[in-house]
């Protein structure tokens, strides 16, 4: 059990000496403990293949009702996401070598992505929940210090304060579910308390998981609180790929598989889960397919693929949806790693700007050819694995096997899934024809950035070519033919309209396929705005009238007092006219009057 | 000699001090009365001394010190009275009131504070 400690508190250790080491050690304090908790990671999960669940408590803190016990635990799941979260993590910090390496401030930006990995990893192994919250709190603070790492832009620290607030209005929730769940159980354990949800009653259970859910969709950019993720794409590129494939975003998925006994209990809220799912699946990938920012194309993905692994949560395929996090998390971080290159090499971010770079990028084309098969979902990309065990699962639910989810959301659930596989496929065709085919700016001279970015790329594409294998050999992971068949028919499908736009046009946008939808779709549906008429503007307004009744109120009665006092002061003044014959009748008058009282009134 | 003869005529001696202090203008008749009020004290002290037959006599003891420092005062007083006279060819009362306290200028009282004035502001106008 020591291990597992060793593995949450290398990084921790690499984040503290490295904020204060300076800037030539920093990039080995950055490297190398992840790295350390990388093959850790792996022995661990190769250990607990044989050994089995364990788990280990260094204290007992007594609160006086419920206690809380700092504990560490391993089983397959944190065994898995540790692997997956350290390999991205030691992925990262190499490439940000390269992609920081005239970065100032690179030492503390390092720093917080040590601590961002440390803090993850603490929610993966954590055995209890409130040992999990201070993780999952300590991940919100660090991406909200990533996200805004280029504050002297003003729209960078706005991202970083809407990502930070967002996500904390989940949390909000998610911490009273633990409250529930925790007060309910007797327990703050995560076995106890699931081993103690046969016995809650529905209410409770439907209660504690719908505020969990908050917090799993602020984590997780889960419709209605999705809106930071894509404004989140203003930190650098390699912060996006750690937040998107294997942290933050990982992190509500990972609860939810962590607490699934008591989601199965809880009907209502699988269905809800269900119903923002398909919501944030299709949305998402037509926003993506409207995008012309290339991070934010990769942005609106993420939330779209973690609409399926919640899908397949809500359809009963706890696995399904692992596996596919796993894959995801494979493929996303290097489609935003191919994509910090991209940049990297043509200095902006619009695809308006990009076109006909196959050429120069001779590593990140192809890494990024198989990162976007794989979002396909085109065999034998792993991502064709994961998300056909989804889309199975789902359409077995809507056959009425499997979850308690209401026949008509599974039957939505399904619809839209396979709708988005569509979609997904044009969006992604289109970023990669846009990106590497087409006509090339004649300034531009393309080349493939240092070897500590071009490294973690094409170890990355590995497991996101051939991750999807390993489901073979588990009954509940291996692709159904029928619905394989219809998927990848979705998929060409997609990718077919959108070529044969960009075939009769290869100078203009294919999101023109969207026809009236696309203006729509660019906005992302309004959700921004409707948020900013809903709950900027009438807060801000609050603020203001705060700020006046402080002013007028709380100052007008200091400032008043201290005019009162003057006044009086003034009138006093009148007083004291410098006679001092005057000043000597008044004591004379006053020594009357005292004489006068003292024997009238004894 | 019944007490009551020097007790009231030691009372009508204060009243013509207090009187003087109040109502001269010149310095000097101020401090004129002044002793006198000193002096109808010191009358009550020896009178009130030998009618309740001290055997310490500590009225007549405690005149010699008001003597003493009677003295003194009118010695420091008029000391002062002659600098005042020397700086200003006048030694009336009533037109010494340099320690009073002036009327602000440009300003009535209770006028709200100019921007960026403490309490402290009116301070300077009086120094």
């Amino acid at each position: 059990m020591g291990l597992v400690a060793l593995v949450v508190g290398l990084p921790f250790a690499g984040a503290l000496i490295g904020i204060f080491a300076g800037r030539r050690a920093a990039p080995y304090l950055a490297v190398i403990p992840t790295g350390a908790a990388l093959l850790i990671s792996a022995w661990l999960a190769y250990a607990q293949a044989a050994a089995g669940p364990r788990e280990a408590t260094l204290t007992l803190v007594e609160t006086g009702s419920v206690p809380i016990s700092v504990s560490l635990g391993l089983d397959g799941l944190s065994a898995l996401v540790g692997v997956l979260v350290t390999v991205v993590a030691t992925a990262v910090q190499t490439y940000s070598i390269g992609y920081m390496r005239q970065e100032p401030r690179y030492a503390s930006y390092a720093a917080f992505i040590s601590l961002f990995t440390s803090a993850m990893l603490l929610v993966v192994h954590a055995a209890d929940l409130l040992v999990l919250y201070v993780g999952w709190e300590v991940m919100g603070f660090c991406s909200y210090a990533l996200i805004g790492h280029f504050w002297e832009d003003r729209a960078n620290s706005r991202a970083a304060i809407k990502a930070f607030l967002v996500t904390r209005l989940g949390d909000v929730g998610f911490l009273f579910g633990i409250f529930v769940l925790g007060i309910s159980a007797g327990s703050f354990r995560i076995g106890d308390v699931l081993a103690a949800v046969p016995a809650m009653s529905p209410g409770t259970l439907v209660a504690a998981t719908l505020l969990l859910v908050a917090g799993v969709a602020g984590k997780s950019a889960q419709v209605p609180l999705h809106t930071w993720l894509p404004d989140a794409m203003a930190g650098p590129t390699p912060i996006s790929a750690l937040i998107h494939a294997a942290t933050m975003v990982a992190a509500g998925i990972f609860i939810v598989a962590r607490l699934y006994p008591a989601f199965v209990a809880a009907p209502p809220t699988l269905d809800l889960l269900a119903v923002l799912a398909a919501l944030g699946m299709l949305g998402a990938a037509l926003a993506a397919l409207a995008a012309d920012d290339l991070k934010r194309v990769l942005a609106y993905s993420t939330v779209s693929q973690l609409a399926y692994m919640a899908a397949g949560l809500a359809a009963g395929t706890r696995d399904g949806a692992v596996f596919h996090l796993l894959t995801h998390g494979a493929f996303k971080a290097l489609l935003f790693l191919c994509a910090g290159a991209v940049i990297h090499a043509v200095g902006s971010n619009l695809m308006t700007d990009m076109g006909g770079l196959r050429r120069g990028l001779p590593v990140t084309f192809p890494a990024m050819t198989i990162g976007f098969a794989a979002l396909m979902g085109l065999p034998p990309a792993s991502g064709f694995f994961s998300k056909d065990v989804i889309i199975a699962v789902t359409e077995h639910t809507a056959g009425g096997e499997g979850a308690p989810l209401t026949i008509w959301i599974a039957w939505l659930v399904y619809g839209v899934a396979l709708v988005t596989v569509a979609v997904t496929a044009a969006y992604s065709t289109r970023a990669w024809l846009r990106t590497f085919f087409g006509v090339r700016r004649p300034d531009l001279a393309a080349h493939e950035g240092p070897a500590s970015m071009v490294v973690p790329i094409a170890v990355l594409a590995v497991p996101a070519l051939l991750l999807g294998f390993a489901g073979l050999p588990f009954a509940g992971l291996r692709p159904d033919l029928p619905s394989s068949l219809l998927s990848v028919g979705a998929s060409l499908a997609g990718a077919v309209v959108v070529w044969t736009a960009w075939r009769r046009d290869p100078e203009s946008d294919p999101a023109r396929v969207l026809g009236p939808l696309r203006p729509a779709a660019e906005q992302a549906f309004y959700v921004d705005r409707a948020y900013h008429a809903l709950f900027v503007r009438p807060v801000a307004a609050l603020a203001r009238l705060t700020v006046r009744a402080d002013d007028r109120v709380v100052d007008g009665a200091v400032r008043g007092s201290g005019r009162t006092a003057v006044g009086a002061g003034g009138l006093l003044r009148r007083l004291q006219a410098g006679n001092a014959q005057a000043y000597v009748t008044g004591v004379l008058a006053g020594v009357l009057i005292i004489t006068v009282g003292v024997v009238v009134l004894r | 000699m019944h007490v009551v003869y020097p007790a009231v005529v030691a009372a009508l001696l204060f009243s013509v001090g207090v009187y003087g202090v109040l109502a001269r203008r010149n310095a000097i008749l101020v401090l004129m009365s002044v002793e006198l009020m000193l002096n109808a004290v010191n009358l009550n002290l020896v009178a009130f001394d030998v009618w309740l037959r001290d055997r310490l006599h500590g009225g007549q003891v405690l005149t010699l010190f008001v003597i003493v420092i009677a003295a003194a005062e009118v010695g420091v007083g008029l000391a002062i009275v002659l600098a005042v006279f020397r700086n200003r060819r006048t030694v009336d009362v009533d037109r010494l009131r340099d320690l009073g306290e002036p009327e602000p200028v440009g300003a009535s009282p209770g006028e709200p504070e100019p921007v960026g004035g403490g309490p402290d502001g009116r301070a300077g106008d009086a120094a």
